[in-house]
């Protein structure tokens, strides 16, 4: 989902850690070292990794492409191949029928149907493109946080492998007891009342 | 600190008993909301609302959609025992309003709609509308943290037990 979408889903992290100075330079070494590649034709099946925010197709990210203000902005990209399961077996049995023909005989073992299968799917995977999933995000280095445009379970966690493997810093999702234990400005007594709490019981007379 | 993936789950409830405050709060001390956030004209629920009764071993949703919903249904699973684990909100801010969904599990802000801005039609364009739509993101985020802090800073205060539920089952023993 896009930032500038008429209607948004945001999830919101706090980034912990430090990068290397010059931090500009050490984030466009890490968003090359780890920029989507593209598996149009290629038999990958899924591809997972960072592109720019204005051009998603062609990641670039020299220049100031990613800045804007004190922003950084750019996006994940998780493209996926699904090979609808008919299409599968359409070209599975084809292949199949011709396999037993061309050797005589009447059927495969199970690890002979297997091998088929993987053959048909590695030369579907090379004819099918990729569907793309593009994930913007706004990442405020000075202030330690992140906010990510999508509120979907696999994206974020997508997200937060990539973003540990191309930053080496903590992405700490905030949910109430992050939120709370990291934005609340508790001191350790707060904090140890915190972990006490008990759910509320709102029934019955006062 | 806890490990991420227990506390998620042993501390939902405190999300979706912000939410209830929430609610409460904005029926009997608005003003309250206003010094949370200078820049709150009014808050109000928007068109949809859930709340879930966990209690005696099953799970009870109660859903209220609509505009012009009313929200009595609502106030009597409160009165049942559930709790609000989601939202619409509508923030005013001068003749700005935002409005979204905000769940009580995650904090998650979700369809979140923003006052109209500008189109963009050049690529130069492209970074005054970015940077727009961050400040207008910012209100509804900057309110959404200091509301919960504020709310955290009352659930692990002596005042929690001895006034604020107090008043809060007045509430709704009074209104359904």
């Amino acid at each position: 989902m896009g930032l500038l979408s008429q209607s948004v889903s945001i999830t919101r992290y706090r980034v912990q850690g430090q990068l290397e100075e010059p931090v500009l330079d050490t984030i466009v070494l890490a968003l090359n070292r780890h920029a989507v590649l593209d598996i149009d034709n290629d038999a990958a099946e899924k591809s997972c990794g960072w592109t720019s925010f204005e051009n998603p197709f062609a990641p670039d990210f020299e220049g100031s492409n990613h800045l804007f203000g004190s922003y950084l902005v750019f996006s994940l990209r998780v493209d996926k191949k699904s090979i609808p399961a008919k299409i599968l077996k359409k070209h599975f049995t084809i292949e199949e029928t011709k396999r037993l023909a061309a050797s005589g005989r009447r059927f495969f073992s199970r690890n002979e149907k297997k091998l088929v299968k993987e053959e048909v799917l590695h030369r579907l995977s090379l004819r099918i493109p990729a569907t793309p999933h593009i994930y913007d995000l706004i990442w405020n280095y000075e202030g330690g946080k992140l906010w990510f445009f999508s509120n979907l379970k696999a994206a974020n966690e997508e997200l937060e492998t990539l973003f540990s493997e191309s930053f080496n810093l903590s992405l700490i999702r905030m949910f109430p007891y992050t939120a709370a234990e990291m934005d609340a400005d508790l001191s350790d007594s707060d904090r140890d009342r915190l972990n006490q709490i008990s759910p509320v019981i709102l029934t019955g007379q006062t | 600190m806890l490990d991420v993936a227990i506390a998620y789950n042993r501390y939902g409830f405190l999300g979706n008993e912000f939410l209830t405050w929430l609610w409460y709060t904005l029926e009997n001390h608005s003003a309250q909301l206003a010094e949370i956030d200078a820049d709150l004209s009014a808050l109000e629920i928007g068109n949809r609302m859930v709340l879930e009764n966990r209690r005696n071993e099953g799970l009870e949703t109660i859903t209220i959609k609509g505009d012009d919903a009313g929200l009595e249904e609502g106030l009597l699973a409160l009165k049942k025992g559930a709790l609000v684990t989601e939202m619409n909100l509508l923030y005013r801010s001068g003749d700005n309003t935002w409005q979204f969904n905000l769940k009580g599990e995650s904090l998650n802000i979700s369809s979140l709609k923003t006052p109209e801005t500008a189109g963009t039609e050049t690529k130069e364009d492209i970074e005054g509308a970015v940077l727009e739509k961050i400040f207008l993101y910012e209100k509804v985020i900057l309110f959404v943290e200091g509301a919960f802090r504020h709310f955290v800073g009352l659930r692990i205060s002596e005042n929690w037990d001895k006034k604020i539920i107090i008043q809060m089952k007045k509430w709704i023993n009074k209104t359904s």
